[in-house]
């Protein structure tokens, strides 16, 4: 029974494999200084951006790739990637209607379709396809507000003040491997600004999507609050199935100042590589949000792609007074990997920061919780909770828990716990006895289990994935 | 190559030859692979994920002593203080890594409780069966003791036999070589069904800059049941790398309580092989250190086979400009369904200099366990303290009896009573207050 039931999670196909065709602009796989260059002329960037690449290149070149995380996998070529792939478009875009139709009906076989989204959810979305961004909803709506919400390379060219000042301060070019990777040859992403004491009215969204074999994603998010505002950010990704594996090295910064709050959503479905673990999108990303005085930053993720992932969202508490959180799902199923968590770096008075992790690994995969809370000599009064489920479905996957703690100061509270089980057979039991099937009763109960989670999530989103969980898991007892 | 790694390579030829065991094939050979291991090796960096937090360099810049003198003029009454004098006991002692006959007590009647130069000469064939099969070659101090310890204590104990008193070993280091690098080992073998109970003391009683690198392997065979205690009471200036190994089979029973109180730097390696069904393994760890002391627990419970057990509470309380460092992982293989695993760690940072980094591991490849992990960083409860203070408790003494009874609870499982009291008595001492009332 229980076989069956893992055969069938097995055989449940990923359903965002298609691919789209649109004719796109992909220059010649490889890395060295001309491609940098040329990925800096052809968004027309000004000096200081390609200086600013080619350091960042400079840097990368010394630095050797990361083996620590608890994961297994090919080491990428970065000769054989393509760093730049653009859906062609003869012009500038004026409105939706110019959008090249092919790339709409990908978008409405995502079930995002942009008119859709646009009308009836009032989520304003700027999409990212296999790199470049190619439309931003509702822009106008957001000008008025004085939020500003587009592209990265159109920030550069529009807002070069802005991305000047805060680009690079809280993820820096020689951060870790991927991030000066990521700095070198980023070639789109979303940036974000809001106003002094601005609520922006509206949830703000990004769709990514590799669609081009043989590249690498590498985007690149920049999201400042100004004083006072706030801000709900979703973000989406999704990848057409491929045997070989592609390559996803993003980078996300989020700019909290005084009193601010930033919410930053993720649904993570790349594609996770077939039943064999052949394929399948690695995730590398760095993500670091920065809070100064009585801000906060919260990070939600739901992970159930990517055939290997390592991410760590994490939020620098600098300011007093600030607070940080972290809500994590991470599914992993068939032969993926994930060594994922956050890191909490308590630099001042009265901080506050919580975690929640909850961690689901099925078939042969590998699900690995690593997080860090440091307290700094100088922050007083620091305060934090960590709690991290696994559940394990099958005999043949792992859960594993590296939670680091370093505490400077006397006046920290720190509280850590983690526990690993499997679904109860009598909680099982219960639902067959009251009529409920064991497929519904396994998602009733890892939607039980993953619910504080969920329940950060917008709305929109904690439907998605709702659904996407039932998807992974649909009804596998351990 | 740090100075004492090329001190130690030069000197192993001159150590070699003072060495036992020349008869003994075996041991040669498996001291001179251990040092080509270390010599590839060397040293670990906080670069290595295991000493992340603990820094080695300062200890092994120091210029040592490595050839030891083997006379001492130590008396039993310099020594008598760290003895239970109201428990009989056995005794081995060790003064500055060499054996003290005696101020020592040991017998070969029933079981065999001497030293470990004598069982490398008198028993080749379970020498041959034990040495290096609990402690995994490929780790540096491991490696290192295995090539240069040639003595230390043995304990047999052959099947179905409990060992009628409790077993003190005790090693003392003096300054009578100045600073000095000695390396001792362990080699307790309890057979099926038997049981011991074992006391280990390492006590600096100069304030001399001694390091020692100590490994005991431990073996218990079906339902044995073994009890070991450390007390680890050194000075400011002396350090200790102590690693400690105990692999267990079907239904034995091991507990094994480490009470760090002060030293320059102590580490414990810790670790547990659960080789049998039913096994129960039991850890506990009190540290109390000031000043600017280092103490560093690292933990391993490895199970291996199903059904079994593994308990570890640790509480450290950090005082002064001490740090704190807490690692511990259990492993559940694949095969090892129906663990029951819990792991607890608890820290108080009494001082603003105090630091503590703890780090908690779950390893987890089989489905139907139990596993849990805890990990607390605080302080006092302030509206505790008020209550006492409010009945005219002054607030050091409240501190301390609140201290006192956030560590006790980890003595909870030492069977030897005489021990148990002068652990109380120490750690008042250590809390500052008079807890009389209580032993």
């Amino acid at each position: 029974m229980n076989d069956e039931i893992i055969d069938e999670i097995t055989a449940s196909e990923y359903k965002y494999g298609f691919t789209t065709e649109i004719e796109s602009e992909t220059v010649p796989p490889g890395l060295n200084e001309d491609v940098i260059r040329l990925i800096s002329s052809k968004k027309n960037e000004p000096k200081w951006m390609l200086e600013w690449r080619l350091d960042a290149f400079q840097t990368w070149l010394k630095m050797v790739e990361p083996n620590w995380p608890n994961v297994n996998y090919q080491k990428p070529d970065f000769q054989t990637i393509s760093y730049y792939s653009a859906p062609k478009q003869k012009k500038a875009l004026d409105s939706l209607d110019e959008v090249d139709p092919e790339l709409l009906k990908t978008f409405e076989k995502l079930g995002i379709s942009l008119d859709e989204q646009k009308r009836l959810s009032g989520v304003a979305m700027d999409v990212v396809v296999d790199s470049v961004s190619v439309a931003t909803t509702f822009k106008e709506t957001l000008a008025e507000k004085g939020i500003i919400f587009c592209s990265m390379s159109e920030a550069i060219q529009e807002h070069p003040e802005l991305v000047r000042k805060h680009l690079g301060t809280v993820v820096p070019k020689r951060d870790n491997f991927y991030a000066a990777l990521n700095s070198a040859v980023f070639t789109d992403g979303s940036f974000c600004y809001i106003p002094k004491g601005v609520h922006c009215p509206m949830e703000l969204s990004t769709y990514f999507r590799i669609n081009e074999a043989g590249t690498g994603q590498f985007e690149r998010t920049l999201l400042v609050a100004d004083e006072g505002s706030y801000v709900s950010y979703l973000e989406g990704c999704t990848a057409p199935s491929r045997d070989e594996n592609q390559l996803h090295a993003a980078v996300v910064e989020l700019v909290a100042m005084e009193k601010a709050e930033i919410k930053y959503s993720t649904v993570q479905n790349w594609f996770p590589g077939d039943a064999e673990g052949k394929g399948g999108v690695f995730n590398f990303v760095t993500k670091r949000g920065i809070c100064e005085r009585n801000s906060k930053i919260s990070w939600t993720q739901v992970e159930t792609g990517s055939a290997v992932t390592w991410k760590y969202p994490s939020c620098i508490l600098k300011g007093d007074n600030s607070v940080g959180e972290f809500y994590s799902v991470a599914v992993t199923n068939n032969f993926q990997q994930a060594d994922t968590g956050t890191k909490m770096i308590h630099l001042g008075k009265n901080t506050k920061s919580t975690i929640i992790s909850k961690g689901i690994s099925a078939g042969r995969s590998q699900n690995s919780y690593r997080g860090l809370v440091r307290v700094g000599a100088r922050a007083e009064n620091a305060r934090n909770f960590s709690q991290c489920d696994s559940l394990l479905m099958g005999d043949k996957c792992g859960a594993h828990t590296f939670p680091y703690i370093e505490a400077q100061h006397p006046s920290a509270q720190i509280e850590h716990e983690a526990t690993t089980s499997k679904i109860g057979e009598d909680q099982i039991f219960y639902c067959n006895q009251r009529g409920i099937g064991t497929e519904e009763a396994i998602a009733l109960i890892v939607n039980g289990y993953c619910k504080e989670v969920l329940n950060q999530l917008p709305m929109e989103f904690a439907v998605e994935a709702q659904k996407l969980l039932e998807v992974s898991l649909e009804g596998s007892v351990g | 190559m740090t100075d004492l790694a090329q001190d130690l390579l030069s000197s192993f030829v001159v150590a070699e030859a003072g060495l036992n065991g020349a008869k003994n094939l075996g041991v040669v050979n498996m001291r001179k692979e251990a040092l080509d291991r270390f010599e590839a090796t060397g040293f670990p960096t906080t670069r290595d994920e295991e000493w992340k937090y603990t820094n080695l360099k300062p200890l092994l810049k120091h210029d040592y002593k490595i050839m030891l003198k083997s006379e001492s003029a130590v008396s039993f009454g310099d020594i008598k203080q760290y003895l239970l004098s109201d428990l009989d006991t056995y005794k081995i002692v060790f003064i500055n890594g060499k054996y003290s006959s005696w101020l020592s007590e040991s017998t070969h009647q029933s079981y065999d409780i001497c030293t470990f130069a004598a069982a490398l000469n008198k028993y080749p064939d379970i020498i041959k069966k034990y040495l290096g099969k609990a402690a995994p070659a490929g780790e540096t101090f491991v490696d290192l003791n295995m090539a240069f310890a040639d003595d230390g204590a043995y304990i047999r104990v052959k099947a179905n036999q409990t060992v009628d008193k409790p077993i003190e070993i005790l090693y003392i280091t003096t300054d009578e070589n100045g600073a000095s690098f000695s390396q001792n080992r362990n080699l307790i073998i309890v057979e099926q069904n038997a049981e011991v109970q074992i006391m280990e003391r390492h006590q600096n009683i100069d304030e001399a800059e001694s390091f020692t690198n100590f490994v005991s392997e431990v073996f218990a065979a079906r339902d044995a049941r073994v009890s070991y205690y450390k007390v680890q009471n050194d000075s400011d200036k002396s350090s200790l790398v102590d690693n400690t190994h105990v692999k267990q089979t079907t239904g034995s029973n091991v507990h094994v309580g480490t009470y760090s109180f002060g030293g320059k730097l102590v580490r414990n390696n810790l670790h547990f092989y659960s080789c049998g069904e039913h096994a129960e393994s039991h850890m506990d760890g009190i540290t109390i250190i000031g000043n600017e002391q280092t103490v560093d627990h690292h933990t391993l419970v490895d199970h291996k086979e199903p059904n079994c057990y593994s308990r570890e509470l640790y509480k450290g309380i950090y005082l002064g400009k001490s740090h704190g460092i807490f690692n511990g992982k259990v492993f559940v293989r694949q095969k090892a369904q129906k663990t029951n695993a819990f792991q607890q760690n608890d820290n108080i940072l009494l001082s603003d200099k105090a630091k503590v980094d703890t780090k908690p591991q779950l390893e987890i490849f089989a489905d139907d366990v139990r596993c849990s992990h805890g990990c607390t960083v605080g302080q006092l409860d302030k509206n505790a303290l008020f209550y006492l203070r409010s009945r005219g408790i002054p607030k050091r003494e409240a501190e301390g009896l609140m201290t006192y009874a956030f560590a006790s609870d980890a003595l909870e499982y030492v069977k030897i009573p005489q021990l148990e009291k002068r652990l109380n008595g120490v750690i008042a001492k250590k809390l500052g207050i008079n807890l009389e009332f209580s032993l």
